[in-house]
């Protein structure tokens, strides 16, 4: 078996604020292979883009890493200096944001932005960067890019922008390429073509993806395995054929419910009754349990841990316990 | 480019057509300029001779063409208190005024600048709340208290620089006259510098710090970080060059009040330059040196606003529309 290329480890991010520490992620565990997309998807406010930045060691402060590891092909990331872990960023683990027109400096062209990153990370010369920009730029989609890596970014709409943002992920050839919501600022015309490139072009230097969206059609298409967040916990994790089409987490039930579908006959969605907890107030046990449909005493007492099911997929709640169903 | 700039100086001249119409009508408005040159003593007939030699009964237009076109060649007239040419005064004043401009306009900025990088970067540090709190009194006091006070400490107390005058000049040439060049002109300059240039330099400072903190949240500078860019590079390269694009404004208007407003500065240490000059001709309502000290403080102000317009499209390459392939 392959060793994991990322592995989280029970991380636990805090805020602390004047009316006390808000724990924004609790316990979060979770592993990426080489080359595996592995989707993030949840609600607003569930912690996907706080994993990624604890990942990429770009949390905003006060936020802090509270508890848990998190280990590059087995060595930890989230302890070393900051020397070092710039050193990772960018080398190693990518980064594509959401919205590309605020993503590039306005005031330095295209080649100036990548030809700066690659030099930074790589050992080459100022043409022989140029080169790789140019070469990566052509392959990214941006057409007559020898003319066009001179431009600012302003010159380019947004689907070239997100374009070149991606150029600038990989030019310095990471394992990791964390997506958060890249495709959510963009006219849903150009969303399928900027997410089949990430898929395309990690495919082709075996990096991994982790891809960070709350549109469960992107995950449906891209990633290999997908993870649901609520309330900063890991609610299930599995393969994306598993999660899809027998969710076991009754949060990830009610999230495939309430997504249309062209073949299905009923005319109404199925919506979640209540919203996510605010950090403030997560109820105890469960954090899903005021909205649970199917909440017993346990819920309410106790936090499930992530419960091993068949096909390497994990589900935190008490109704796949085994103590429950033989006891 | 061209056009542009083009453009920008028609403009600025039309800006100094209406200056000089207002400098124009002072001579008009402000008491009768004949009764302002003669003595007692002249007699009616001289009175109306003077008035016809000056063109008095000529039509308005004809006037103000004339002033405009004598004022185009440098000729404003002859100062009524002073009975010299004022374009002369003005020229043996305003080397004083230019090199006390200078000096603290210099100081002002590369301190400025350096503070407020500084205390942006090291937000929580004792030594930038020290700057930021000291600052407020550059901000708070006014010019001639922070001017007596100094003089008060440094020249009565401690008798280490003068406490007026300009100090040994060296002639440079006809009127430009330095005190550059010898010790007791440089020790002079330095206490009017610091009193004209303190506001001016915590107003640099708190704008560089309050703009560099906008700019270090945005999200080409966590794309930068994210891509693992050196702190230098991210801070020097990325965020400094956008926080100059609204500071350069400011420091073009700065620089022109610096220049334009040291007449509290100049009279605070009885600095013979062209605020002296201006405030010694109100008192006398010397309408000629009044109205060439309007000119000459629009002129000022139309010239740097054209520079910093210009240094604009320079740095900012979005303003350069005609510029680059638009996609």
């Amino acid at each position: 078996m392959t060793k994991p290329l990322l592995s989280v480890r029970d991380l636990k991010v805090e805020f602390p604020t004047r009316r006390g520490v808000l724990t924004a992620l609790n316990g979060v565990s979770f592993d990426i292979m080489p080359g595996e997309v592995l989707g993030m998807v949840g609600e607003s406010g569930a912690g996907k883009s706080l994993t990624g930045a604890s990942i990429i060691g770009l949390l905003e402060p006060p936020g802090r890493i509270a508890g848990g590891e998190i280990l590059l092909k087995g060595e930890r990331i989230d302890n070393i200096s900051p020397d070092a872990m710039r050193k990772v960023r960018g080398k190693r683990i990518g980064m594509v944001f959401q919205d590309p027109l605020t993503s590039l400096n306005p005031l330095y062209t295209v080649a100036k932005q990548l030809t700066e990153t690659i030099m930074t990370h790589l050992p080459v010369s100022a043409s022989e960067a140029r080169r790789r920009a140019i070469a990566l730029l052509d392959r990214v989609g941006i057409p007559a890019a020898a003319r066009r890596i001179d431009d600012y970014p302003h010159h380019f709409s947004g689907g070239m922008r997100q374009r070149v943002v991606i150029a600038l992920a990989l030019c310095a050839e990471p394992e990791l390429v964390i997506a958060d919501e890249p495709t959510t600022a963009l006219d849903v015309s150009v969303q399928a073509q900027i997410i089949d490139l990430i898929k395309e072009i990690c495919a082709e230097r075996n990096a991994a993806v982790m891809l960070i969206t709350h549109d469960m059609g992107v995950i449906a298409e891209t990633a290999d395995r997908v993870a649901v967040l609520y309330a900063g916990r890991l609610a299930e994790i599995g393969t994306v054929h598993d999660v899809i089409t027998r969710p076991e987490h009754p949060y990830t039930q009610g999230l495939m419910g309430s997504i249309p579908t062209l073949t299905q006959e009923s005319d109404r969605l199925i919506s979640i009754p209540g919203s996510m907890p605010r950090l403030n107030a997560i109820p105890p046990g469960c954090a899903f349990n005021p909205r649970c449909t199917q909440t017993f005493g346990r819920c309410t007492a106790e936090r499930p841990d992530p419960i091993a099911r068949p096909n390497g997929r994990q589900v935190a709640c008490w109704l796949y316990d085994e103590e429950k169903a033989h006891g | 480019m061209l056009a542009y700039s083009l453009r920008r100086v028609l403009q600025s001249i039309l800006v100094m057509l209406v200056v000089a119409l207002i400098s124009f009508a002072l001579f008009r408005f402000v008491g009768d300029p004949v009764n302002s040159m003669v003595g007692q003593e002249t007699s009616l007939a001289d009175r109306e001779a003077l008035r016809r030699q000056l063109g008095l009964y000529d039509p308005f237009v004809v006037q103000f063409w004339n002033f405009i076109t004598r004022a185009v060649q440098g000729d404003f007239g002859i100062s009524y208190r002073l009975q010299e040419p004022v374009m002369k005064l003005i020229l043996s004043r305003l080397p004083a005024t230019l090199e006390l401009a200078l000096v603290s306009g210099t100081a002002a900025f590369i301190l400025g600048v350096g503070f407020g990088v500084y205390t942006a970067l090291n937000r929580r540090g004792l030594a930038s709340n020290g700057i930021m709190t000291l600052s407020l009194i550059g901000v708070s006091l006014p010019t001639f208290l922070i001017g007596v006070l100094l003089i008060w400490v440094f020249a009565v107390e401690l008798k280490w620089l003068p406490s007026f005058g300009r100090g040994d000049t060296v002639a440079l040439t006809s009127w430009w006259t330095t005190g550059f060049l010898t010790p007791s002109g440089r020790a002079s300059l330095v206490l009017p510098a610091v009193t004209l240039g303190l506001y001016q330099m915590t107003l640099i400072m708190r704008l560089v710090r309050a703009e560099m903190l906008e700019v270090l949240r945005t999200d080409y500078v966590k794309f930068a970080r994210a891509r693992g860019l050196s702190q230098r590079a991210i801070h020097f390269g990325h965020a400094l060059k956008n926080t100059m694009v609204p500071v350069i404004t400011v420091m073009g208007l700065q620089l022109g009040s610096i220049i334009a407003f040291s007449i509290i500065t100049e009279t605070v240490f009885q600095w013979p330059g062209i605020g002296s000059l201006f405030i010694n001709s109100v008192k006398a309502v010397d309408v000629p040196v009044m109205a060439a000290y309007l000119m000459m403080i629009a002129a000022i102000f139309v010239i740097i606003n054209l520079i910093v317009d210009i240094l604009y499209y320079i740095v900012d390459p979005r303003l350069r529309l005609d510029g680059g392939g638009k996609h």
